[in-house]
């Protein structure tokens, strides 16, 4: 069975206040990159996943998020790649 | 007849010996120590999930150990109306598993809070709980959290308190609620809330810390009674 390197992001979702975000987004400001509007941190996961087709890893990649890697109340996900290994 | 209470521990729960000591030595009642790998509840009638770090706060605070072996038996028990509460973690682990809405992120100032509050009874469906105050009485209980601050969408929000689950909110020694005394910045201020049924309860404050007054407070007693009068224990 082929391996897929899943690549997925997790974000704390826009309009919650994300205070580690918030922190980030002042130390920027005070550095002089003013042209930051907003900074929001979420969690990089990187998966090595068994399955016959990179569509076939996605979705799996989609049902761990909905069941535990993400947060359906405050977070959002993406799964950014998905590449043979 | 007595009422049976069952603990769980989860690797790196900490307050399960502290809620054991208010229902043994404060209350007076049973209770037994469930592991997290255990699928038996042990005759337990109330369960309670401590506070603490399950899992080390793997991922997010409450979200592996919802996956739990002994939380199938929890979540089977209270669909049975039984009576489930969940202090701090134990909060966070209630509304990862479904049991109460919302969720739990970083307090908004960051800081990990470790202080006395003030809290305002407030729910109503939860006698069962909550028989032991009356409605619009000042608490005060410890708090011990870093991410405490109560989130759900505007509908869950206005269903909550329509419903009369918003079962404590922060608040100053006069009952107020005001910004300054939602010390983690929750949404409406909400430090504790109830399921549907009024059987599953979930706070960040800790009130098996406020059973006798060498702690500092007898306010959390009340909350351990109601269980027993509405069981006619």
């Amino acid at each position: 069975m082929p391996r897929f390197a899943v690549s997925i992001h997790v974000v704390p979702r826009k309009g919650l206040l994300d205070p580690q975000g918030k922190a980030v987004a002042d130390a920027l400001h005070s550095l002089g990159f003013g042209a930051v509007h907003d900074a929001r941190i979420g969690r990089h996961i990187v998966l090595d996943v068994e399955s016959d087709s990179a569509d076939g890893a996605r979705a799996q990649a989609k049902a761990m998020c909905e069941k535990l890697l993400a947060n359906p109340v405050t977070e959002d996900f993406e799964i950014a790649a998905v590449a043979g290994s | 007849m007595s009422l049976t209470f069952g603990i769980v521990t989860f690797p790196g729960s900490n307050c399960d010996v502290d809620a054991y000591h208010a229902v043994v030595d404060a209350l007076g009642e049973r209770a037994v120590t469930l592991w997290h790998a255990d699928h038996d509840l042990q005759g337990a009638d109330v369960i309670i999930l401590p506070g603490g770090f399950s899992y080390g706060d793997a991922l997010r605070a409450g979200a592996i150990a919802r996956f739990s072996p002994i939380m199938r038996e929890v979540v089977a028990h209270a669909e049975r109306g039984a009576p489930v509460v969940g202090f701090c973690n134990g909060f966070q682990v209630l509304c990862e598993a479904h049991l109460l809405p919302g969720a739990l992120m970083r307090n908004a100032e960051s800081r990990f809070i470790c202080d006395w509050v003030h809290l305002r009874v407030e729910g109503t469906n939860a006698p069962m709980f909550l028989s032991g105050y009356a409605t619009g009485q000042v608490l005060r209980i410890p708090i011990a959290h870093g991410e405490g601050r109560f989130v759900a969408d505007d509908e869950t929000l206005d269903r909550l308190e329509a419903e009369g689950r918003v079962a404590f909110r922060y608040c100053d020694a006069t009952g107020a609620v005001t910004p300054a005394s939602n010390v983690n910045g929750a949404s409406r201020a909400i430090a504790g809330i109830t399921n549907a049924a009024g059987n599953v309860l979930g706070m960040m404050p800790h009130p098996e810390r406020a059973v006798e007054p060498l702690l500092g407070s007898v306010d959390g007693l009340p909350l351990f009674q109601s269980l027993l009068a509405r069981t006619g224990a």
